[in-house]
């Protein structure tokens, strides 16, 4: 088998996911390709040739590709892609984009978020919200699958030593420009990789309070994500939601404050490891998936919680 | 200009479906059916862009079998002019729908297409930018703000760190995220004149697309069930649970 995985980078270096989505393409067995598609790429192509398994990086270093733009990339992709069997991206909001992208050109379907490899061909996935998990079977000659990061531990970054090749393709489409990107500058874990996520609803009441929850993460060294009412009511940036249309986290610890548990928050939450509630309503339904839930109003508990750390 | 929304008929958010015991399939029967959310969210977006002047005219399309004429119905009822329904009884996945609805772009010739980014059932999250492959058009997805200027449009899109802004050129295919708008409710008598509204249907035979689909769903299952958890007492408990039962802190 030949799999192609598209990288998640930052030009300087690789992300966590792309070493996610190495370990899906492992699962299916083959020779691994890593893509590196950005502007001045030399420093994550560098680090993507040293990832474990990994046998060949192939570099496409234009200005077409430095933001990611969909148009661009999924030309690219299409082109290189044809000569795999697979093509694999990680389920974030830039694999989310372009992928698709990239396979309606190569004229297959794509397979959207797999969280376990059963054979070559087969893969499950999640649907309704989690609430139903598929067993789907590709009959597309090439396979075009993003794959949810936390159905697979990440190989490791270093210890590989794949050739580099430069790829000759570049193509602009011309129809978008990039303009500006507001990132939220954070000295806390990412939200997706985190071993610890401290996570604030509605019952926060606003966004002054989650200073609150800060001060827990800091102690715990963790990350903070929110639910949709949170970022709805505009306490925390949209890139902290978790859930079924948010970020899909699986930490080792899951802490809710001040959250409901709805099916569409659950889906993005409930393979954590260990799940802690603090909500007020005893009979809330995040305590249906909690493993230590305390009924508590949260003014309280937290800080409390926070000092006895 | 014209606007072309895609609307799916899907369970209704607020159901929790389970597997068939056979794993044949989800089981459906009796429950809510209702506009996809982030449909919702693109047909407001719609109305809007026609209240502000920009678009003259809204086309609802949906495909699927002759249920999700409630669907468009409900589209007509919020704003929109007419609709078209793609009908087929068969489960259709997003190249397939992709595909049908490039061909009512050929038809049509819209300057904007505005779809959800996923729909709630399947959770895909594939169409829109497969259409806008298959057109060759530029794609504004996971928009949180949509601004059309002349003859392109600035996009603000929901991405992993933040948000990004782009310009993009028309025609152009748009999805919505959550933060683009707050829909709005019919009121009875749009409902009652979204009646009179024009629905057209067509077959995928007629559009000349192949529907045949690729991929095959061999089982649905539940997903592992988490062992029932415990309540703790006090702050002091949760931190001694924490530490010595789960070994997280
Ligand atoms: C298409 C669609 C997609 C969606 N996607 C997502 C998603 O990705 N992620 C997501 O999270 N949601 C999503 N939702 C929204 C979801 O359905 C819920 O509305 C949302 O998760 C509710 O957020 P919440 O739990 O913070 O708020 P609420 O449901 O209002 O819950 C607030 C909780 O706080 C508790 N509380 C209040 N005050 C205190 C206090 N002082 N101390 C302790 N507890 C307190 C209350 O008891 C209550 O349980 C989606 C919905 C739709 C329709
Ligand atoms: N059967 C359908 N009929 C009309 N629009 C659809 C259909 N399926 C998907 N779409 C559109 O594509 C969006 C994304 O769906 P999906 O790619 O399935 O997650 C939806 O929100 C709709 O706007």
């Amino acid at each position: 088998m030949s799999i192609l995985v598209v990288a998640e980078h930052d030009n300087a270096s690789i992300k966590g996911a792309t070493l996610n989505t190495v370990a899906a393409a492992q699962k299916i067995g083959g020779d691994i390709t890593v893509l590196v598609a950005g502007q001045g790429v030399a420093a994550a192509a560098e680090a993507a040739s040293k990832i474990a398994g990994v046998s060949k990086v192939l570099v496409a270093d234009n200005a077409a590709y430095a933001h990611q733009l969909a148009e661009n990339l999924g030309l690219l992709i299409a082109e290189v892609g044809k000569s795999f069997q697979y093509v694999l991206a990680a389920a974030t909001a830039n694999g989310k984009n372009f992928l698709p992208r990239a396979a309606a050109l190569l004229d297959v379907s794509q397979i959207s978020e797999i969280t376990e490899v059963v054979s070559a061909d087969t893969f499950k996935r999640p649907i309704y919200a989690g609430n139903v998990i598929a067993t789907v079977q590709s009959t597309d000659p090439i396979k075009v699958i993003s794959v949810r990061t936390t159905g697979f531990d990440p190989v490791a970054a270093t210890g590989g030593s794949a050739a580099i090749e430069n790829v000759a393709f570049a193509q602009d489409a011309g129809v978008s420009t990039f303009v500006k990107e507001e990132l939220v500058k954070s000295d806390r874990p990412e939200l997706a990789g985190a071993k610890i996520v401290v996570s604030g609803g509605r019952g926060m009441q606003n966004g002054d309070n989650f200073k609150l929850l800060y001060a827990l993460a800091d102690k715990l060294g963790a990350a903070v994500g929110a639910s949709r009412a949170a970022v709805d009511a505009g306490f925390v940036p949209n890139d902290l939601q978790v859930g079924q249309t948010g970020k899909i986290v699986a930490p080792d610890l899951y802490i809710a404050v001040g959250i409901s548990g709805a099916i569409q928050h659950l889906a993005g939450m409930k393979d954590s490891k260990t799940i802690v509630a603090i909500n007020k309503d005893g009979d809330a339904p995040i305590f249906q998936v909690a493993d230590y839930g305390l009924v508590a109003d949260l003014f309280q508990a937290v800080p409390e919680l926070e000092k006895a750390l | 200009m014209k606007i072309l929304v895609a609307v799916k008929r899907v369970v209704d958010y607020n159901v929790k479906v389970r597997p068939k015991s056979d794993g044949s399939g989800v089981d459906l029967a009796n429950v809510k059916m209702a506009i996809n959310p982030f449909c919702e969210i693109a047909v407001e977006e719609a109305i809007r862009l026609k209240e502000k002047g920009i678009a003259t005219e809204i086309v609802a399309v949906s495909v699927g079998d002759k249920s999700s004429q409630e669907q468009i119905r409900t589209a007509l009822a919020l704003g929109a002019d007419r609709g078209i329904l793609v009908e087929t009884s068969e489960e259709l996945q997003p190249l397939a729908i992709a595909k049908l609805l490039k061909a009512v772009v050929d038809k049509e010739q819209p300057q904007i297409v505005i779809l959800g980014k996923q729909s709630i059932d399947g959770d895909n999250n594939q169409t829109g930018q497969m259409l806008a492959a298959l057109t060759g058009y530029a794609q504004g997805t996971f928009a949180s703000q949509i601004t059309v200027e002349g003859d392109s449009a600035s996009v603000i899109r929901e991405v992993d760190g933040g948000l990004q802004t782009l310009t993009l050129k028309l025609p152009l295919i748009l999805t919505t995220d959550l933060r683009l708008n707050e829909p709005r409710y019919a009121s009875l008598p749009n409902i009652m004149k979204a009646k009179k509204k024009q629905l057209d249907t067509f077959t995928p035979a007629e559009l000349g697309v192949d529907a045949a689909p690729r991929v095959k769903t061999i089982k649905v299952e539940p997903p592992a069930e988490r062992k029932a958890g415990i309540k703790v007492a006090t702050v002091a408990d949760l931190v001694e649970k924490l530490k010595n039962e789960a070994k997280v802190i």
